[in-house]
């Protein structure tokens, strides 16, 4: 398993649901080898033998033997478990699945890379610099920064990194040729995956497995790599494709990758019907390979729900995430400028920061309601449950949504939900009012009645906290698991 | 004897618009009339019409030997004066043959015998009046609606003068008994109390065109088989139906109409059965024993209970909210101004509170296939913006300032 993240540090819904799904195939008898991009010098780096890359060839990747992981884990007092997991809102996991069984099924190897989920290329090239500034050492020489901007603009040519990597274990120099555009961090984000992808070719030339499973398109190339190179069957999973993230404006570089990957994958994985439309349109993908698996949650046990005190009186209307395009955060204020002409007294927040927050505020300002919208900027942690604790009501507006986990998360704190019918998440939710994200009268008029019909709300928590229980990657850990079972059995 | 009894229940309700919150006290246009017109007529022309040309048709064939029971709510009697008059006509043409009765039921298909007797008692009244008026026959036999009957409805039923009440032959309910034989429900004197028989009644209603079923497919001598299969003491076998069973839930391309035709013959082969409507059955067959019936029984859902309609919070404010308001429109009404009332009957139509269930799993299927709502949170949301919009009018907002704004609004 290609993943991204692992405890204690989950930043977002990409890893959680890799190490979700990790966790759920445990329970199903499936052995997973997690292999993840980390950068070096995190605080629970004693977890694992950093890959000391650095300039140093790939060879020299190190995979930190299994009994070292749990000696370690028992020094720290800790161990790897969802308990440990620092993630937004509520996932967690129940005591009771032991983490003597994860250690049994489940063995986690690092690769020493500034690669996480979803960077951007501007995001990518500030955390290298954050890194060379932190980590100015004598060590972290062989590249110098002059070379690095020279390499900066540089293409990947995808199709021959792939191919030369077949070639890498019979040919040392070959393989240091290959490897000299990175030296150490790949100078930009392309090479930094393309590095990344090395890496993993040379594990999966030493392990032992079945299947090789990819999880979204900066994992794409190392799971092509690593197929090739052992001869296995590969999974790539989709949570969320280049016309979500971008809509009409795509990276066409990340679809490339992203075909090349839907193409050479013997199966494909995605987290909704509405995902496999959007493959079927945009990458002309054939529906007999594609499996369609929910997300679900993992979830700490409700009894440690947060009570919050409510400072105002007034009825709370959320949205919270990335104020993008994507999350449609200009329908949310369109419907809670028709809210507030009944209903003048309700409040409307806006949780999150992005690339629409300033215009967003003008246009708060422009339509007089500064009184009614707050902003809130980004939160995190614990902030982000408490603020859906203090909601009436969650709306999750989203124009594009390949799944969308929030709603759930709302839903286990009891706030009841309102979700964009153009997302993954509202096929398979039944105690959540849809609407089509354009729709804002539809939305004001569903906003209203659950802040009128007290009836309406108690159904939604009292049923949709079940329902949102019910949700545990047990299920959707099992389709996989047949996936897996499908190609093995082919072979 | 053991007699056949075919009842069908024609019923049709006033599916409600998109009502909004923006809505609320601006415009009483609550009912989706372009919707509820081409349902109605379709389901005139896939089934009553041509079914009750069948029925005539072996009504006439077999000189009163075959006999039905039809029992139409109030609301598909207003639909069908309104689009589909020669629907209408043809009900009456049955009845004309002296062979078809026609039941008593609540005008509005309502479930106001859990909630408001004294809505039930008008309802039931002024349906009877109904009822006579268009079929020529007072009713004595009832059926409230969804067949829910209790103790408390069945002394209702026998205080108005009806003779047979109509129930499901739930298992619950009956125990080691026999759906076949009469019961007198607990706490009455004379009325009888004539249970469905669901096992064969569903053959034709939920099964008849379901391919995996081990029976399929299901011939008129199939079923007059297991009909005869009746022990030679039963005193009836009660098949009790939805009418849009024949040709609207099940196309006429399923055979639905050709195998119905070959039914009576197929029973009638066996000199020991005949067809007989409920009323012929109670002045022949006395009640065999007492049936307690202490909470409502229906003939709905796996559970045979309310649950369809009542099992939620939602339902639960909804009907709550509906009858707070009723002795408001009440007051209106005998003050002159009868058209919230009208309103407001149409609203306790049960369809209402069904579209609200959440039963999940095959139940669910059911309910969804009978919704025009995406979801049953839509349909709560529809049926409290309205009811907010009918309190307000009903209480103490002026109605004429209303009506000014009504006019104004775009």
């Amino acid at each position: 398993m290609l993943g991204w993240e692992f405890p204690p540090h989950i930043s977002g819904g990409l890893g959680t649901a890799c190490f979700g799904l990790t966790k759920g195939l445990a329970s199903h008898g499936v052995e997973v080898l997690f292999v993840v991009p980390k950068a070096r010098g995190d605080e629970d780096a004693r977890f694992v033998t950093i890959v000391g890359a650095n300039q140093v060839a790939i060879e020299e990747v190190v995979s930190t033997p299994k009994s070292r992981i749990v000696e370690e884990r028992v020094e720290e007092g800790t161990t790897i478990d969802e308990r440990d997991i620092v993630v937004p809102a509520s996932a967690h996991v129940p005591a009771d699945e032991s983490s003597v069984r994860l250690q049994r099924t489940f063995e986690i190897l690092a690769i020493d890379s500034l690669l996480k989920p979803y960077l951007s290329e501007r995001e990518y090239i500030v955390r290298l610099r954050e890194k060379e500034i932190e980590v100015r050492a004598p060590s972290h020489t062989g590249t110098s920064i002059e070379t690095q901007t020279i390499t900066l603009r540089r293409r990947i040519p995808w199709r021959k990194v792939l191919r030369e990597v077949r070639e890498v274990d019979a040919d040392p120099i070959k393989r240091r040729r290959v490897l000299e555009f990175s030296g150490g961090y790949g100078t930009n984000l392309m090479e930094e995956v393309a590095r990344y992808a090395l890496a993993v070719e040379q594990i999966a030339t030493r392990r032992e497995f079945d299947v090789i499973h990819a999880h979204d398109w900066m994992s794409v190339p190392a799971g092509l790599a690593a197929a090739r190179a052992s001869k296995k069957p590969l999974v790539v999973h989709v949570h969320a494709c280049e016309h979500d993230r971008s809509g009409d404006k795509v990276n066409r570089e990340v679809k490339a990758i992203e075909q090349l990957g839907l193409d050479g994958a013997d199966r494909i994985v995605c987290v909704s019907h509405y995902t496999a439309g959007q493959l079927r349109r945009h990458y002309k993908i054939d529906d007999s390979k594609v499996r369609v698996v929910h997300n679900a949650l993992t979830q700490k046990e409700q009894k440690e729900r947060v009570k919050v005190e409510k400072s105002i009186d007034e009825p709370i209307v959320l949205f919270l995430g990335r104020v993008t395009f994507q999350k449609g955060p200009d329908y949310f204020l369109e419907a809670a400028s028709r809210v507030i002409r009944v209903r003048p007294k309700v409040k409307f927040v806006i949780a999150g920061s992005g690339d629409m927050l300033s215009s967003m505020i003008e246009r708060t300002a422009r339509m007089g309601l500064a009184r009614n919208v707050h902003f809130t900027g980004f939160l995190q942690g614990e902030d982000v449950e408490r603020m859906y604790a203090m909601a009436d009501v969650y709306v999750m507006p989203s124009v594009s949504e390949p799944f969308g986990i929030s709603p759930l998360e709302a839903m286990a704190l009891d706030t009841p939900v309102i979700l964009s019918r153009q997302s993954g998440v509202s096929e398979v939710l039944r105690n959540a009012l849809k609407v089509d994200f354009w729709d804002v009268q539809d939305m004001a008029n569903k906003i209203l009645a659950l802040l009128a019909y007290p009836a309406l709300q108690e159904q939604l928590t009292d049923e949709g906290r079940e329902e949102v229980r019910a949700m545990r990657w047990e299920t959707p850990a099992g389709l996989v698991r047949d996936a897996y079972v499908e190609l093995v059995g082919a072979r | 004897m053991t007699d056949v009894v075919f009842y069908f229940q024609v019923h049709q309700p006033f599916r409600l618009r998109r009502y909004t919150f923006f809505d609320i006290a601006v415009q009483d246009h609550y009912f989706d009339d372009g919707e509820n017109e081409r349902i109605l007529k379709r389901v005139a022309e896939r089934c009553y019409l041509p079914m009750n040309a069948l029925i005539l048709d072996l009504i006439e064939k077999h000189a009163g030997k075959f006999r039905v029971a039809y029992s139409l709510s109030g609301t598909v009697i207003d639909q069908m004066e309104a689009w589909a008059p020669e629907a209408l006509a043809s009900f009456q043409k049955l009845a004309a043959t002296g062979h078809a009765e026609f039941l008593g039921e609540t005008s509005h298909h309502s479930l106001s015998s859990l909630t408001d007797l004294s809505e039930f008692e008008g309802q039931i009244r002024s349906h009877a009046d109904r009822i006579e008026r268009l079929f020529g026959r007072r009713p004595t036999t009832f059926r409230n609606t969804e067949l829910v009957i209790d103790e408390k409805i069945a002394k209702v039923a026998e205080r108005l003068g009806f003779t047979a009440l109509l129930g499901e032959g739930a298992d619950h309910l009956l125990g080691w008994r026999n759906a076949h034989h009469v019961y007198r429900p607990e706490g009455c004197e004379s009325l009888s109390l004539l249970l469905r028989d669901y096992l064969r009644a569903d053959d034709i209603a939920f099964r008849y065109s379901n391919k995996t079923w081990d029976q399929w497919p299901l011939t008129p001598e199939k079923f007059a088989r297991w009909i005869h299969e009746a022990g030679p003491k039963d005193a009836f076998i009660g098949l009790f139906m939805d009418y849009e069973t024949f040709g609207e839930h099940q196309w006429k391309e399923t055979g639905i109409f050709d195998f119905f035709a070959g039914v009576p013959d197929a029973v009638l082969a066996n000199p020991r059965f005949r067809f007989r409507t409920p009323s012929d059955v109670v002045k022949e067959h006395p009640a065999v024993g007492k049936l307690a019936i202490p909470r409502p029984v229906s003939w709905a859902d796996a559970e045979r209970d309310v649950s369809a309609w009542l099992g939620n919070p939602m339902q639960r404010a909804a009907n709550d909210a509906l009858y707070a308001i009723r002795p408001a429109v009440m007051e209106l009404a005998e003050k002159g101004e009868p058209r919230l009332l009208d309103h407001w009957r149409r609203l306790s139509t049960s369809d209402h509170l069904y579209y609200m269930c959440t039963k999940h799993f095959s139940d669910g299927e059911v309910h969804k296939y009978f919704s025009p709502y995406q979801s049953p949170h839509d349909a709560f949301i529809a049926f409290m913006n309205v009811l907010d919009d009918l309190a307000r009018r009903a209480g103490q907002e002026k109605t004429s300032e209303r009506a000014t704004l009504t006019e104004i609004a775009p």
